[in-house]
């Protein structure tokens, strides 16, 4: 039960894009047709399921005041002294930054057919703020165990999905409509982005 | 070669570097980067100039380190080896807002760690220091560092002014633009104007403001 709302959280009332505007470059640049953006979003899930965990384990076993304990042999605390927390933004970005490129040659390798819808996406992702600010927020939400974060970096890169693929429809069928020259393009997307954020709002209960 | 180090450090060209993010080719505006932290910092001015001022440092130092190893870097891996010197600086920035404005720093959360990840800084590295030298390289970082700070500032203007009624300038006292004479008569702050949504809204009136003004900036063809 815990688990589902976790993943309800995430998903909609701390949307990533309505809340919290991670990942808006991409978000903005890559929502012109439904397709692609069906694409990245999908790669968004993908790689927001396999780094959180994996950032929360380094967050658990080695970043956190204290992590180090499990170093420790009997009747000493050496290790478990030690803060590492400063080199957390380094590390994530690191991980982040290695697991799109492992997961990219693996899709490649294993899966040619998922490769050819989500091959140009990934590189992209390593700088989406959207990974990162997910590992940020999984730091700060200190969740108890692996399960935990890895329902929350799935919850959340589904709302990031739901809400790409939203603006894509919508942009899709703006573009036929009569709307004042200066804000053709991304002055639209970004109205359409706040109305739509106001909308989610309702979920947190305003 | 020669007339390279013959050009004065001011010269016109080095000058739109610094001129032009700032109005025609605004970084968040015009290449719609770095939104993400652009639009979350924005409630109160005094996080948006703090925030400004960290990314401008990072995007500065950042672009100098970049270009100085810009031959020395293996195309291949660059994207890590720009991650990586950004999210150092990031750490360093970091730590020293932790140190000096611990409060503002709480209010930032965690999008300090989100400068790595600001597509302005990345975007900047990517498409500028990797192929410009050291000085037209710090131009850009402080074109871009402005152009993006001035967004930020707006905005933030104008969701504190009508959201709160005050505004908070770093180290002075917070001041209170509303007479306390509109409230007796019923004016009420917006509370609307706090919410994360209004800040795409004002984002959205300045693209359109600018376009006005710069009608060869405007999109036909987009959607």
């Amino acid at each position: 039960m815990e688990l589902v709302n976790i993943f309800v959280r995430s998903a909609f009332a701390d949307n990533m894009i309505f809340t919290f505007f991670f990942g808006m470059c991409s978000y903005l640049a890559v929502s012109k047709t439904v397709k692609t953006a069906v694409g990245l979003g999908a790669a968004v899930i993908f790689v927001l399921g396999i780094t959180v965990p994996l950032n929360f384990l380094l967050e658990t076993f080695i970043l956190r005041e204290g992590a180090l304990a499990w170093m420790d042999t009997e009747g000493e605390t050496t290790y478990a002294s030690y803060d590492l927390s400063f080199l957390s933004f380094i590390m994530f970005i690191a991980v982040i930054a290695s697991t799109v490129q492992l997961v990219e040659m693996l899709v490649e390798k294993f899966s040619p057919a998922l490769y050819g819808a989500l091959g140009i996406f990934l590189p992209l992702i390593a700088v989406n703020c959207a990974i990162l600010g997910g590992a940020l927020f999984m730091q700060q939400k200190q969740f108890n165990n692996v399960g935990e974060a890895t329902v929350y970096g799935l919850g959340s890169g589904f709302g990031w999905f739901i809400a790409i693929v939203l603006i894509a429809a919508i942009r899709e069928k703006i573009k036929y409509s009569h709307i004042p020259g200066p804000l053709k393009g991304v002055g639209m997307a970004f109205i359409l982005t706040g109305l739509m954020g106001l909308g989610f709002l309702g979920f947190l209960g305003f | 070669m020669s007339e390279e180090t013959k050009e004065p450090l001011f010269s016109p060209k080095n000058k739109k570097l610094i001129s032009e993010p700032i109005n025609i080719n605004n970084p968040v505006t015009i290449q719609v980067l770095g939104i993400c932290s652009a639009l979350a910092v924005t409630v109160q001015i005094d996080n948006a100039l703090i925030m400004s001022i960290a990314v401008m440092a990072v995007l500065v130092i950042g672009n100098v380190l970049v270009s100085l190893m810009r031959n020395a870097i293996p195309s291949k891996i660059r994207i890590i080896v720009q991650l990586v010197v950004v999210a150092a600086l990031v750490i360093i920035v970091s730590e020293i807002l932790k140190a000096f404005v611990y409060d503002v720093s709480k209010q930032l959360s965690v999008f300090v760690g989100l400068i790595i990840t600001n597509c302005i800084i990345m975007g900047r590295l990517e498409a500028f220091a990797m192929g410009n030298k050291p000085w037209a390289s710090v131009l850009d970082g402080l074109g871009n560092g402005f152009g993006y700070g001035l967004v930020l500032v707006i905005v933030a203007f104008f969701k504190e002014v009508f959201g709160s009624g005050t505004i908070t300038i770093p180290g002075f006292e917070k001041f209170h633009v509303i007479p306390q004479a509109f409230y007796d008569m019923g004016y009420e702050n917006n509370g609307l104007m706090l919410l994360p949504p209004s800040s795409l809204i004002i984002v959205a009136v300045y693209i359109w403001v600018q376009k006005l003004k710069n009608p060869e900036l405007i999109d036909e063809q987009g959607s």
